[in-house]
């Protein structure tokens, strides 16, 4: 009886939040989802009552091979280098500063407050503050001229260069190849810890992508009339550098505060055992800061996803080589008046964001439970 | 005799009370020191556009005392951030009092289409508005079923700019056409000048209307916005050669350039020309200091003499504003010539109104006034007047494709794709 009152209770005092969540949550996700499977946008888009049809899948299919819309699809190839610039780099700064942090040099926390300070500037602060350390004619490019040398040319904000570049149409033909190639991980990695059978079985997925992709691709339709070049727009690194200078601070506590736990016997023991201390921290340190790792990894992947307010503080709604879905969502939405559009965008960014956090939110939750 | 007369001063008099009552229920003009509550006013003039918004604010609290404005702004070029704001509160069944918008499609397109908008021919009519302003500008502000908003701005968008001392030491003329400045840029180049100074992205599409002006002529220009002429047609074309042409003379940072930083360019002698709005001349005239035709000089850009291409501010009176009346009486003050010539001189733009005091204004507007009055008017792209929002931000597109591509087929292909996809037709 006790037990059941107990329940209700808890119940009671949770509903209040559980409406709201749901409402304001998933009740707008679920309308955001609706209006991307409709037309609003055409004509009197602002009406009181505009009109609106079912569409089904056209936005987002226009998005993905349109003809107008190339410039989502860079948005989305810019996206993924964001991502992988910013988590990567500021993984990687983060880890130097702490170690260098956590070997206590003079002045340990004087250097621990200025390193982790950007992360409490906002966006707009930064951005508009690295915008003028970038701007092509000063800032950064004038410091050579300081001891004689000439300026440095490069338009950090605004270069046409891009590199890597691919062609759209080829897009599904990579896809299955890298998708192949992650299977064949995993067929590899079952073979290896003896579950022989279910290895073999994982092979046939691989075996059937990269087929299609090395050779049966050709027989289905082009997913875009013309071929369309997408790559590392190199406009993005002003903005990367940016990012990662905001973050990296972050990253930096996290595992200072790891490797501050990590018990002064573990450091004795690999010490004892001959290890110097390059070896201690890639061998010992590291490993043990798996966990930090993982978080910092989807908090950082997040962040990138919602950039719109550096990359709008930095170089503004229309330059197209910088730009991310989040800014065009902003634009098709409320300059274009093509509501229905902008929420398709914003359900592709919503999905994305759901790749990272999903797998994170399963894998914490089976942790608790366990 | 006296009787009569004053029976008939009776009668008159009854007539008078009596219009004056069905004038109050629709504009209450005759009880104005009776208005109170508030005015909401939402605009995206903050900076150097605030003294004047609120020198207009100021008049209107002297005529009403009773009445609080609250100003409501959101930064941001042309109203990016604006227009957002104002968007979800319209859509959220939260106007504001009054809103500015761009005269032309922006108004059209996506209030007056959406039915959000009072009709305001009534309002014309009663403060004779019909014949004081051009009747080009009032088209742009109508539709078949009414008029729908009051100017209060005009500014030029065709205007080109240079500094007269560095042009003689160069020894080069003002060019006439677009092919002429093309013939003087080598020149130039070889003294180490840029011939064309350009900005961020929104000037290269202010310099694209400029340039399609020149090619194609005003009547093609609005042929091109009534759907008539194709923007791939041959002349369509035409322009984006030239202006890949032109684009061979420009600096090549444009793109991290703000307009203001593109003007410096021409000031300081590192270009000869640039572009820009007439917003120019108030950036150089106030804010550095330099003297109207002495230190810096103007002409309509290239080929495009006797053509004015205007944009214009100006407010509307949205269903459901909370306080009608008092939104009345504020568009009637911004039609009015005291509020106009309050207001212009301080943001550096010209009245609206044929008939206003220009010796308010500075050397520039004065010119510029003198155009509006006798030259062709047309409206601008850039600007939000020919081209209804979904064109105008597809357009950025178009430009981001001819940028990277510099291919004039390809961007003129786009740009009759996206008219198409936008109802130009």
């Amino acid at each position: 009886m006790q037990f059941k009152s107990d329940k209700i209770v808890a119940l009671l005092i949770l509903l209040p939040s559980l409406i709201l969540v749901g409402i304001f949550v998933y009740g707008f996700i679920g309308q955001t989802v609706y209006v991307s499977l409709t037309d609003w946008g055409k004509g009197a888009a602002l009406a009181k009552n505009p009109e609106m049809n079912l569409i089904g899948l056209k936005n987002y299919g226009e998005l993905f091979s349109g003809f107008l819309n190339s410039r989502f699809r860079q948005d989305l190839v810019n996206a993924v280098f964001y991502t992988l610039f910013l988590v990567s780099g500021a993984l990687g700064v983060g880890l130097i500063l702490a170690i260098l942090l956590d070997r206590g040099p003079k002045g340990e926390s004087v250097f621990r407050t200025i390193f982790l300070y950007p992360m409490s500037l906002s966006f707009i602060v930064t951005g508009t503050i690295w915008r003028w350390l970038l701007a092509p004619r000063g800032g950064i490019n004038r410091l050579p001229t300081m001891i004689g040398l000439p300026a440095i040319g490069f338009r950090w904000l605004n270069s046409r260069q891009s590199i890597l570049n691919f062609n759209w149409q080829n897009l599904p033909q990579i896809t299955a190849i890298v998708v192949g190639a992650a299977f064949l991980f995993i067929a590899f990695r079952q073979w290896r810890s003896g579950l022989k059978k279910k290895g073999l079985l994982s092979l046939i997925p691989t075996l059937i992508l990269l087929l299609w992709a090395l050779w049966g691709a050709r027989f289905t339709p082009e997913i875009l009339p013309t071929p369309e070049q997408h790559g590392f727009n190199l406009a993005t690194i002003g903005i990367i550098i940016t990012a990662i200078w905001q973050y990296s601070g972050y990253t930096m506590a996290l595992y200072l505060a790891g490797l501050r736990g990590i018990s002064e016997d573990l450091r004795e023991a690999a010490r004892l055992d001959g290890a110097n201390q390059f070896q201690y921290y890639l061998n010992v340190a590291i490993p043990i800061l798996k966990p930090m790792t993982m978080s910092a990894i989807i908090i950082l992947a997040h962040i990138s996803l919602k950039m719109f307010a550096l990359i709008f503080a930095m170089t503004g709604p229309d330059n197209a080589e910088t730009s991310h879905p989040a800014v065009l969502m902003y634009l098709t939405t409320f300059r274009a008046n093509n509501f229905a559009k902008g929420a398709a965008i914003a359900v592709v960014l919503f999905v994305m964001v759901a790749v990272f956090i999903v797998p994170y939110l399963i894998s914490a939750y089976r942790e608790r439970r366990a | 005799m006296l009787t009569q007369k004053r029976i008939a001063l009776t009668v008159i008099t009854i007539l008078v009370l009596g219009l004056l009552g069905t004038s109050l229920s629709v504009g209450a003009s005759s009880h104005e020191d009776e208005l109170s509550g508030k005015l909401e006013i939402f605009s995206w003039w903050a900076g150097n556009e605030g003294p004047a918004l609120q020198a207009l604010i100021d008049l209107y609290e002297e005529n009403y005392p009773n009445v609080e404005v609250i100003n409501a702004t959101v930064t941001g070029g042309s109203g990016v951030n604006a227009k957002a704001v104002l968007k979800t509160r319209m859509l959220g069944g939260n106007p504001p009092d009054s809103f500015q918008v761009h005269a032309g499609q922006e108004l059209i397109g996506t209030w007056v289409a959406a039915e959000r908008m009072e009709d305001l021919t009534w309002l014309y009519k009663e403060e004779g508005w019909m014949d004081t302003f051009p009747d080009e500008l009032i088209d742009l502000i109508s539709t078949e079923d009414g008029i729908w908003s009051v100017p209060i701005t005009i500014h030029r968008s065709n205007v080109m700019w240079y500094v007269p001392d560095n042009l003689d030491k160069w020894g080069v003329e003002v060019p006439n056409s677009w092919d002429e400045f093309l013939e003087i840029a080598p020149e130039l180049e070889e003294k180490g000048v840029t011939p064309l100074a350009l900005g961020t992205n929104w000037t290269v599409n202010h310099l694209w209307e400029s340039v399609a002006l020149d090619v194609l002529g005003p009547d093609k220009w609005e042929a091109l916005w009534e759907g008539e002429l194709a923007f791939n047609s041959e002349e369509g074309i035409a322009v984006w050669e030239k202006l890949d042409e032109i684009m061979e003379y420009v600096n090549d940072d444009y793109s991290s350039l703000s307009w203001q930083q593109a003007t410096d360019l021409v000031v300081e002698g590192d270009a000869a020309f640039n572009v820009m709005g007439d917003w120019a001349a108030g950036y150089m005239s106030t804010v550095l200091e330099l003297e109207p035709k002495e230190e810096f000089g103007w002409a309509a850009s290239p080929g495009t003499d006797g053509v004015f291409m205007l944009l214009s501010d100006s407010f509307g009176l949205p269903k459901g504003a909370p306080h009608r009346e008092n939104t009345v009486a504020f568009l009637k003050l911004l039609g009015s010539k005291e509020g106009s010539d309050t207001f212009n001189p301080l943001k550096g733009s010209i009245s609206p109104r044929l008939d206003s005091d220009l010796s308010e204004y500075n050397v520039y507007s004065q010119s510029a006034a003198e155009d509006f009055s006798s030259d062709r008017l047309v409206g601008s792209l850039a600007h939000g007047a020919v081209a209804n929002e979904g064109f105008m931000n597809d357009f950025a597109e178009v430009m981001e494709i001819f940028l990277n591509s510099r291919s004039p087929e390809r961007a003129a292909n786009a740009a009759q794709a996206i008219a198409k996809q936008n109802d130009i037709q």
